[in-house]
């Protein structure tokens, strides 16, 4: 049994009701690892052959949760969540924290694969090589907290009752869907805790299409054993020593970025991106950081880093309200984005976008979208049945719940942000996609490109996942490196270099930085590639047009240091090429032949022939 | 006449600032078990409400209600650290040591299915050294006399789970706090 791995994946038919374990080869594991390199292999493996008649909304699309060998050992456990994504049409290998991946280990499963779809709302609770579906009708529709509540309480039953006499029993880990994926909003999270999101590829969506609430897991066994354990636990301790030298991110996590990089570096969205400068100083970290955060220091299994903080609201309009930090991304998404500066109303409207189980960024961005077109008279009172204005926490909590619920307007945006871009020129007759700020149906992160000082211009333009701000590309080199953190499925914060050691020493396997930069990465960045490129059924992308940024990226910055600043797109251009060529793509932006049958990816290339036409 | 003071190691703990990383489950395993084992770890942190973490374990109370429960005379009292000691030999895996306990603080071993509680790893907790090599401060020990001014509180520490979620979570989390837990 290879090293570092429980051995075996769970899959659940979800139609026929059929549990069963399966598993890969040696070979398979050493070439993609887990994580999004194995996500990527099994939906090519198995849908790859008419990838473009897979609707991601149907019984047919593969819902994966998969750990990979370092989850657990190395520090900051993850899981990564795949399948094919209803934002993109491609494959995103889209990673929350939490204890769900180590839990799973010790429970003897690498991963849970789940297909088909059930009649009715249904989870999956596993414990110790054992699964079974258990009705989630009574908690459907119900909100995270809620959700979390009922389940903890009645997993902690089950197990109790299976083992009356072993004292206190511990949570199990749970990642579920909040009612935005059950209504297969396109915007929707994967979620654990009370704020972790898998957000980007909107697979919570896929977990809703599939009538799955909810996946919990408890694991009573020890972490799989590695091949060489006294080099494990020394290099543990290195990385843990490192890493607890990097105090900044540990005091402040990313939460103090949503003054600063609006303020310093120019790069934060503002009112839908319309300007990307504010120097508004209420809306520093300090003033999260002493009037909210009650836990400074908050961190998911095995992680010194805890680059995360727990804000509670304790008077005011919004009290009661509980999330993390929030990180820089919701401070951005939920606040600037939106037109307002205030820390309270941020932290709130990013506690309602996680209750619901929306990824608060993509969802996020589709409400400063509407809020835009609102401003330019497009999307009107009578559209909306409300005004909604910039700095409007009650109006954007509104249209929050009516894209939940697909009422009116909300469920055209409920498409996500381009999707509902295109609905609505047709409904109005104008061009609305130039405010439209996503790269091929993902929404972007919140870093901008334009004042030079954050993004380079192609880092979303050609990264297979798209506007995914934790996976943007620039070399096709030292890019690639994250695909590995997304396979051996480890905090990408809490990378080191030491990462290559670790796995060799975890495995036994041998494998190089270079090894993978240039062979194993790469192959998994082709197959993303394909499979975006391939797209379907409802929308396909054309690299010449959509290997682009947003258009307003290339509107000049009207405020700040850098006004007047943009992406130049002949520096653009030019880099896209050298990105081309880097990675081993043809001028078009299609893999190369040559390239995919070095690496052994003949079907692919099959696959590719209709578009090199 | 002197007299000798007879002294314990006791782990100092602070619910309100354990960040939930679990490295004390992971270094206590490693000391015990020889590999990452979260739920054989003799601390165990509970997160029963997201973002309030205990770290459960014992709490080495004065008159040690477990010691005396135990029908096979398993456990005794180490006389450098006053930590229980389990005599894996002896013990039958019955659980009247967790039900004695006012915190149900032992469990059984998912390995060998024996009592399982805190050693103190022999004097050197593996727990307390992550947790302050982190700067977390969760988690410290303290030389205290056995018998002197704070060993009746000791046993205080000597709660659920449950209990102490319900308090910390009020602390911090206020009034959605008592919701909650």
């Amino acid at each position: 049994m290879p090293r570092g791995y429980a051995g075996k994946f769970l899959e659940v038919d979800l139609s026929s009701k059929e549990i069963k374990d399966v598993t890969f080869s040696d070979d398979t594991l050493r070439n993609f690892v887990g994580g999004r390199g194995l996500a990527v292999k099994i939906l090519w493996d198995r849908l790859g052959f008419r990838w473009e008649e897979i609707d991601p909304l149907g019984p047919e699309n593969i819902f994966l949760a998969l750990t990979g060998p370092l989850t657990g050992i190395y520090p900051g456990s993850r899981t990564c969540i795949s399948g094919k994504s209803p934002q993109s049409n491609g494959i995103i290998g889209s990673t929350l924290s939490g204890e769900f991946g180590n839990e799973l280990k010790c429970a003897g499963y690498d991963g849970v694969i789940v297909t088909g779809k059930s009649e009715k709302p249904v989870y999956i609770f596993i414990s110790d090589d054992d699964a079974e579906i258990r009705s989630a009708e009574h908690i459907w529709g119900k909100e995270g907290p809620e959700t979390i509540r009922i389940l903890t309480k009645e997993s902690i039953e089950l197990l109790k009752k299976a083992k009356p006499n072993i004292g206190k029993i511990k949570e199990p880990a749970i990642i579920y869907c909040g009612p935005a994926g059950e209504n297969k909003v396109r915007t929707a999270a994967v979620m654990q805790k009370i704020s972790h999101a898998a957000g980007y590829g909107g697979y919570g969506a896929v977990m809703g299409s599939k009538n799955l609430k909810a996946i919990v897991v408890k694991g009573r066994k020890p972490l799989p054993t590695v091949a060489n354990p006294e080099t494990v636990k020394i290099l543990l301790r290195e990385v843990e020593r490192r890493l607890v030298e990097g105090d900044r991110i540990r005091r402040w996590g990313t939460g103090y970025g949503g003054y600063e990089v609006g303020a310093r570096q120019s790069s934060e969205p503002i009112r839908n991106w319309q300007e990307e400068w504010h120097d508004e100083k209420r809306f520093g970290g300090p003033k999260f950081d002493f009037r909210y955060w009650v836990k400074r220091y908050w961190s998911d299994f095995n992680c010194p880093v805890a680059c995360m903080k727990i804000s509670v609201i304790k008077s005011g309009p919004y009290k009661g309200t509980i999330t993390d930090d929030p990180d820089y991304e919701m401070q951005a998404y939920l606040g600037p984005n939106l037109g307002i500066f205030d820390p309270d109303k941020c932290i709130y409207l990013s506690a309602l976008m996680d209750y619901l189980g929306f990824s608060g960024i993509n969802g996020g961005n589709t409400l400063a979208f509407a809020a835009e077109l609102y401003e330019r008279g497009i999307l009107t009172k009578e559209d909306l049945g409300f005004e909604l204005k910039w700095g409007n926490v009650e109006a954007f909590e509104k249209l929050a719940r009516m894209i939940v619920k697909r009422e009116g307007i909300g469920d055209i945006l409920a498409e996500g942000t381009y999707r509902a871009a295109l609905k609505i020129s047709e409904i109005k007759g104008v061009d609305v996609t130039k405010y439209a700020v996503h790269v091929k149906g993902v929404e972007v992160g919140a870093h901008g490109t334009r004042s030079g000082l954050d993004f380079n211009p192609i880092a979303y333009a050609c990264s297979p996942q798209c506007g995914d701000h934790t996976s943007g590309v620039s070399d096709a080199y030292n890019d690639t490196r994250i695909v590995f953190f997304d396979s051996a499925v480890v905090c990408s914060i809490c990378g080191t270099p030491l990462i290559w050691e670790f796995y060799r020493a975890v495995t036994g396997w041998d494998l190089t930085q270079d090894d993978w930069c240039r062979r194993l990465g790469r192959r998994i960045m082709h197959i993303q590639r394909a499979a975006l490129l391939l797209g379907g059924p409802d929308i396909f992308w054309k690299p010449e047009m959509h290997d682009d940024n947003p258009p307003r990226f290339y509107e000049p910055l009207p405020s700040g240091p850098y006004k007047g600043k943009t992406t130049d797109r002949r520096t653009f251009e030019e880099m896209r090429k050298q990105y081309y060529e880097a990675i081993g793509w043809d001028d078009k932006g299609i893999p190369k032949s040559s390239v995919l049958r070095e690496l052994g990816l003949e079907d692919v290339d099959k696959a590719l022939e209709k578009l090199r036409k | 006449m002197s007299r000798k003071v007879e002294t314990i190691l006791w782990i100092a703990r602070d619910y309100l600032k354990c960040t939930g990383c679990r490295r004390c489950e992971v270094a206590c395993s490693l000391f015990h078990e020889g590999w990452i084992w979260p739920e054989a770890s003799r601390i165990r942190v509970f997160m029963l409400v997201p973002g309030i973490e205990v770290p459960h374990l014992c709490s080495q109370c004065h008159d040690y209600p477990c010691v005396s429960a135990c029908p096979v005379n398993a456990l005794s009292v180490d006389n450098g650290t006053g930590a229980v000691l389990v005599d894996r030999e002896k013990c039958t895996g019955c659980g009247a040591c967790i039900r004695e306990c006012p915190g149900n603080i032992p469990f059984l071993h998912p390995g060998d299915g024996k009592a399982t509680i805190c050693d103190l790893c022999g004097g050197e907790p593996q727990c307390v050294k992550v947790c302050q090599e982190a700067k977390f401060n969760a988690l410290w020990t303290v030389r205290e006399n056995r018998d002197g001014w704070g060993s009746y509180s000791r046993k205080l520490f000597a709660q659920t789970p449950e209990e102490i979620t319900r308090d910390v979570a009020i602390n911090l989390y206020g009034e959605k706090g008592e919701e909650w837990a």
